[in-house]
């Protein structure tokens, strides 16, 4: 089976969209699920990434990604009309879409791409949607016109000011939060402080609150346990349980900590990924 | 000496305290430094002398109490007759008569649980060690002859369709016999490579890979369909296999697969794992070549507490060393004498400098303000009554508490049931622990549908996954016949 790209897409600095050939994810994935993917069939490294979108028909799933380490540095050099090494799924619960009333969906970064393909089912569903997304900077705000699309109400801001309000997501949201009356639920998905943060805000206001995580994971099908979060004091994995929690419940600063076991080992492939490309280029030349 | 015995072997006048005079052959090994900076293989293989000898250590008892031992009722005492016979091609026959695997399970089955804590020559000298070393023997006419057969022949087409969910051994055995008898079967694998535990747990230096793919490559000779990086429950379900797909009969041999922790305080900080993910990343993900072809980090370890006393505890530890840990701690809360780990394991990881730490446990994983792990709190332990698995059960110590400075904990005690299955096949029955329901002919509760393996029995070995994957395809060609 051939993963091919059939369009990719530079959504902002180091995000990058691609539609990739994967008929069966794209019959069965419901929204909030996700794939493994890898750029090599045999030792390239497992990546969960959300499907941000799928087409049935056409057999293509969407994903959207940032290059951080090795693997997405070496995933985003993938040109149009060529292939992943592999891609499974779809993986972990789906969303459990239906009528709550008021929707906040409150999007960081490349959090957007994971919240879109929620936002929209919930739309869909019969909710009000409110949508807050962020970015650092305007260069890096990914995909505001297709949460215009869809929301009732849209929010944008940046930590700059550079694009919508200069403000932290946490800052709209405290407020439509404080509305009389106060939305039915919430949902976060961007990087994990956010995440905290929007949590810490709604619990105020006694909001229910989801959050979608994506942590370090090897299989995604429950096997390997590195993915394991506590969720209300009780060890939980992110791929079978969830990847979607009530936000109230998780530990994110124990989260975090999990997050970054490997960011050396990340640094230093990805360095001498981007030495042996630059030798690479030179050899072209000579 | 061999010669000498030959002779009398074909004269049929070696008797039984000749018998017992031959030495039992010692395997050959890696020495145990060098192997520490490597993943070949540890056990080498006997030589075809050693082998001969070995087979003459058999008393050939007319009962052949070996045989009562084998989960799979090889036979045995035939087959160790034909090697002590130098008719090796006839012994491998002999046991491929019941088990497909042969150097797969002469290498991993416990045989001084088996086949050998029954012979009657361990028995004589009372010590397990000094059986007939038969696992080794079939070790030795398996990588001698197993290349050569030929690929088994296969029924004329049947028009019937078979699932079968997982390559692990008992995937491997059904996909097998059920397409020799002319069906058409796909197997399918969640990850990138077929294998199942072969290939993601047990590492290369207990099972050497090559070996497990000659075993795929004959299927794929056969026309087994093996499709990758497919995940029954998500991907597709069984039912949409059975009504949508058109496959007449589905075996579901997905194994165990769902890590258990302690649950103690700091099983959440950087640098625990569960040993399936440590050998997942080292074996399947190749981590001990990150930098250099692969992309899967592992920690980098310079203590490490290993926690359990099994086999995958054994091979997370001896993973440990040959990752370059300084010193490996294997804690384990019984003392050696009930470890379930093989014989041979313990040894191996007692030479490679795996250090045991037995009658304790640790009650804590301590970290850093970083969350990092910085050492294990351990409670030292007793033997007390025996418990309901028959061994002595280990009680704590009050007041023993110590800490022992580690950098990384892996945890190898054990696996549940995965409940991907479950909670995407209504109408299939479970037990309370998740596992699945079946009958003695490993049908489940739904039409069509047969179970083996550790997702059935918990967490067993590959030889019973063997033993039910065997019984499953006799009753999927029989079910497809009727």
């Amino acid at each position: 089976m051939s993963f091919k790209i059939l369009s990719k897409k530079q959504l902002s600095e180091n995000v990058f969209q691609m539609d990739v050939m994967a008929p069966l994810v794209a019959r069965s994935r419901k929204a909030g699920q996700f794939v493994i993917v890898s750029v090599d069939q045999d030792a390239g490294e497992r990546i969960p990434l959300t499907i941000a979108a799928a087409d049935a028909e056409n057999g293509s799933i969407r994903l959207i990604f940032q290059r951080v380490g090795k693997a997405t540095t070496q995933m985003a050099d993938l040109a149009e009309g060529e292939s992943l090494g592999y891609v499974a799924g779809p993986l972990g619960q789906p969303t459990h879409i239906k009528k709550f009333g008021t929707v906040v969906c409150v999007g960081g970064g490349i959090g957007n791409a994971p919240l879109l393909p929620i936002a929209t089912a919930l739309k869909e569903a019969g909710n009000t949607i409110i949508s807050i997304i962020g970015a650092r900077t305007k260069e890096l705000l990914i995909l505001e016109d297709e949460f215009r699309a869809i929301s009732d109400e849209l929010i944008v801001v940046s930590d700059d000011g550079s694009c919508g309000r200069k403000a932290l997501v946490t800052e709209p949201l405290k407020e439509i939060c404080s509305r009389d009356p106060k939305p039915d639920c919430a949902i976060a998905i961007g990087p994990a402080v956010m995440m905290k943060f929007c949590c810490d805000t709604t619990k105020e206001f006694n909001v229910p609150t989801q959050v979608s995580l994506n942590t370090i994971m090897v299989d995604g099908t429950g096997m390997c346990g590195g993915c394991r979060v506590e969720v209300g004091g009780q060890t939980k994995f992110v791929c079978v349980d969830g990847p979607e929690f009530d936000g109230h419940q998780v530990n994110f600063d124990q989260m975090m900590r999990r997050m970054s076991a490997y960011k050396e080992l990340e640094q230093k492939a990805l360095e001498q990924y981007q030495k042996h490309q630059c030798k690479i280029g030179l050899d072209q030349t000579a | 000496m061999l010669k000498e015995l030959l002779e009398k072997q074909n004269a049929g006048t070696l008797k039984a305290k000749d018998r017992y005079e031959i030495p039992a052959q010692d395997m050959p090994a890696q020495d145990g430094t060098e192997r520490r900076e490597n993943m070949n293989e540890v056990a080498l293989g006997y030589t075809e002398t050693q082998a001969r000898l070995e087979a003459m250590r058999c008393l050939q008892c007319r009962n052949a109490p070996c045989m009562e031992g084998c989960p799979v009722r090889i036979r045995i005492r035939e087959f160790v007759t034909a090697i002590a016979n130098g008719s090796f091609e006839e012994a491998l026959a002999i046991i491929k008569e019941n088990s497909l695997l042969p150097a797969v399970c002469g290498r991993v089955c416990p045989q001084e649980v088996q086949c050998q804590e029954t012979c009657t020559v361990g028995k004589k000298f009372k010590d397990p060690e000094k059986s007939v070393s038969i696992g080794r023997l079939e070790r030795y006419v398996a990588d001698r002859f197993g290349k050569q057969g030929e690929t088994p022949k296969v029924a004329p087409p049947t028009g019937k369709k078979v699932a079968i969910i997982g390559s692990g051994p008992g995937g491997i055995v059904v996909a097998a016999d059920v397409r020799r008898a002319g069906h058409d079967v796909t197997v399918f694998e969640a990850f990138h490579k077929p294998g199942g535990v072969m290939i993601y747990g047990i590492p290369e230096f207990r099972l050497p890979k090559s070996i497990v793919q000659e075993e795929i490559d004959v299927l794929e000779k056969m026309g087994v369909k093996i499709t990758c990086n497919f995940i029954v429950g998500r991907t597709r379900t069984i039912e949409q296999l059975m009504t949508e797909d058109g496959f007449d009969a589905v075996y579901v041999g997905v194994g165990a697969g769902l890590p258990k922790f302690m649950n103690i305080d700091g099983e959440q900080l950087v640098g625990v794992y569960s040993a399936n993910e440590y050998l997942t990343r080292a074996n399947l993900m190749k981590a001990y070549q990150f930098g250099k072809g692969s992309d899967t980090p592992i920690a980098v370890s310079k203590n490490v507490a290993v926690l359990g006393g099994g086999n995958v505890a054994m091979d997370a530890a001896r993973m440990a060393v040959r990752l370059g840990a300084e010193n490996v701690y294997l804690v384990y809360r019984r003392s050696e004498k009930e470890m379930p780990a093989r014989i041979e394991e313990v040894h191996h990881a007692k030479e490679e400098g795996v250090q045991f730490r037995t009658l304790q446990n640790p009650q804590r994983i301590l970290g850093d303000e970083k969350g990092n792990v910085v050492g294990a709190e351990c409670l030292k332990y007793e033997l007390g009554e025996p418990d309901d698995s028959g061994r002595r059960r280990p009680v704590p110590i009050k007041g023993s508490e110590f800490v022992i400075d580690v950098d990384t904990v892996i945890v190898a005690i054990g696996n549940g049931a995965n409940p991907l299955i479950q909670q995407t096949t209504p109408g299939l029955e479970f037990n309370k622990w998740g596992n699945i329901v079946v009958d003695e002919k490993c049908k489940t509760s739904l039409q069509g549908v047969y179970a083996g393996g550790d997702i059935v029995l918990g967490a067993a070995t590959v030889i019973l996954a063997m033993g039910q994957g065997r019984i499953a395809a006799a009753a999927i060609n029989q079910y497809l016949k009727d």
